[in-house]
């Protein structure tokens, strides 16, 4: 149910018994799996070939043939490793962070607003608002604020936490900022599925055993939105970790903040695709082996 | 809440090229929304490539959809994992996958490209959402239907698919949102065809045009009052059931 519990997974699906016409089955999944093998799996494989090529005979910049070049990923490695953990932790802090964030907030409105629907709508499109206007937008309003002219860092010199020469684009801060604002509804709406659903005559039950508040928390309320948390977590980490806009130099980031996604697009875009896609491939692994992980612990049994 | 404030604001700020600093009120951008053309280019593709997009991918997501609850058949595991990696990939390397793809095959860049690659990141969230409306259906109705010797089309088309219909419609605007704010894929697979938030990225080095606030705080304006009317007619209903059940 990972990614199930943010569209709102409804009931158990064994409601209709799956009936056993295979061909019919084939008629409808064909079209769209032969689509996904086509735009997904074949360029994924590509990837790996790309990875693998080096320069031409006669080397012009995009001229590539395919020499099981190992190399490739070395130069990933070596160059962009500490990019790598950067990335890795920008990802891991803008992650809890959101989840600092969101897990009062939907506990707010799935259980506390319960009693008013009208509030609970009003506040549920408060959350997905920001979805509404152009993310890169957003991001170049964040600019604007934390800007040297702006309001944040004028309060921060009256103060005197700030000097004259000391600023706030370009920082750690602002990336990790930036991936947390535009993640924070990816991490609410989840947590506010399973919460909305939770039967509260549990949390009196367990009030009626005498267990205090926090073990309430702990013990009956946390567990039973945790479906929503592991999708939460992964609909955040995932994206912030491939995100190269609020890194890159002209919105929240600088040269100090370069996350994996920029090194993909510079290399992409200055047409060395075979390192861009051995970081491409590196990305990928990196960000499986951990997911695969969270979600086998958290005891996911359905993905979808 | 700021940034949508500021976005808003700044629409109607008085300035050229760029659009940054505070220059007094106006309406000119509001009323000039096409005074910057490409502006306007670049949100007309936005809409060419959401509608296509968002069409093809619930078509082929609500296929999948009703075969996944419906039958058994063999590669079940396999198909279910096929369907959640493109969730699980960040969107660099889909963007990065397919971009390359496309290098190497020698396939020229543009709009129907860009439309290619969000049907397919398109299609396993259209999948997502379908089939929890297809596993809440009530297999009895589609039963009385054959009851009333109604052929298996009739039933899927005047029964099963009318029942589906919520599901679909918000899997259709998932998919229309997705590919409308879609930056990272759209950039690797995009050419010189420009979208809306492709524009914005360019721009965003020299300098954004006013007007691109405006056509932003207009999509704004016109999801909050559809989603507050979706939100109004489904708490109607939900009153109308409560006194009639």
């Amino acid at each position: 149910m990972a990614f199930g519990a943010f569209a709102n997974t409804g009931p158990d699906l064994s409601a209709s018994a799956p009936r056993r016409r295979s061909y019919v089955a084939l008629i409808l999944l064909a079209p769209g799996i032969l689509y996904l093998v086509a735009t997904f799996v074949a360029p994924l494989g590509s990837l790996v070939l790309t990875s693998f090529k080096e320069p031409g005979g006669d080397f012009e910049v995009g001229e590539y043939v395919y020499a099981f070049r190992w190399e490739n990923y070395a130069e990933a490695l070596g160059r962009f490793g500490e990019i790598f953990l950067r990335t890795f932790g920008y990802s891991l802090l803008a992650t809890i962070f959101a989840l600092i964030i969101s897990y009062p907030l939907a506990y707010f409105i799935g259980v506390t607003l319960r009693r008013f629907p009208l509030w609970q709508s009003l506040v549920l499109i408060l959350v997905i608002a920001p979805f509404f206007i152009s993310f890169l937008l957003r991001t170049l309003a964040w600019k604007a604020v934390f800007s040297d002219e702006g309001p944040v860092v004028g309060f921060l010199q009256a103060i005197g936490v700030f000097g004259p020469e000391q600023y706030l684009n370009g920082t750690a801060f602002t990336v990790v900022f930036g991936l947390t604002y535009n993640y924070i509804p990816f991490m609410t709406l989840p947590i506010y599925a399973s919460l909305e659903r939770l039967d509260l005559r549990y949390v009196e039950a367990g009030g009626d055993l005498y267990a205090g508040p926090v073990q309430r928390f702990w013990r009956i309320i946390l567990p039973l939105s945790l479906p929503g948390v592991v999708s939460g977590t992964l609909l955040t980490f995932i994206p912030a970790s491939g995100d190269y806009v609020n890194a890159s130099k002209d919105f929240l980031g600088s040269t100090n903040t370069v996350m994996a996604g920029n090194v993909i697009n510079d290399l992409f875009f200055q047409s060395f695709y075979p390192v861009s896609a051995a970081v491409s491939i590196l990305l990928m692994v990196a960000i499986l082996i951990p997911v695969i992980a969270y979600v086998a612990k958290s005891g996911s049994e359905d993905l979808l | 809440m700021i940034p949508i404030v500021y976005t808003i604001v700044f629409s109607f700020n008085d300035a050229r090229r760029t659009n940054i600093v505070w220059r007094g009120f106006t309406l000119d951008n509001w009323l000039g929304i096409c005074d910057d053309d490409r502006v306007c280019e670049a949100f007309g593709n936005s809409i060419v490539v959401g509608v296509t997009a968002t069409i093809a991918a619930t078509v082929l997501g609500t296929m999948i959809a009703i075969a996944i609850v419906r039958y058994t058949f063999r590669m079940r595991t396999l198909i279910t994992v096929l369907l959640f990696l493109p969730m699980a990939t960040p969107e660099v390397v889909l963007g990065s996958g397919l971009g390359s793809q496309f290098v190497n095959m020698g396939v020229e860049r543009g709009l129907w490209t860009i439309i290619v690659a969000h049907i397919m990141f398109c299609i396993s969230f259209v999948v997502v959402t379908v089939r929890a409306r297809v596993a809440s259906l009530d297999p009895s109705l589609e039963e009385a239907g054959r009851d009333l010797y109604a052929s298996p089309g009739q039933v899927f088309w005047r029964v099963t698919l009318p029942l589906l219909m919520p599901g679909i419609l918000a899997a259709a605007l998932l998919c229309f949102a997705l590919s409308f704010d879609d930056f990272i894929i759209t950039n690797f697979v995009s050419g010189n065809a420009e979208t809306f938030p492709k524009f914005v990225y360019v721009a965003a080095s020299r300098g954004i045009p006013p007007q691109s606030n405006v056509i932003a705080s207009a999509v704004f304006f016109l999801a909050i009052i559809l989603v507050v009317i979706a939100q109004l007619s489904a708490g109607a209903r939900r009153r109308k059931l409560a006194k009639t059940g």
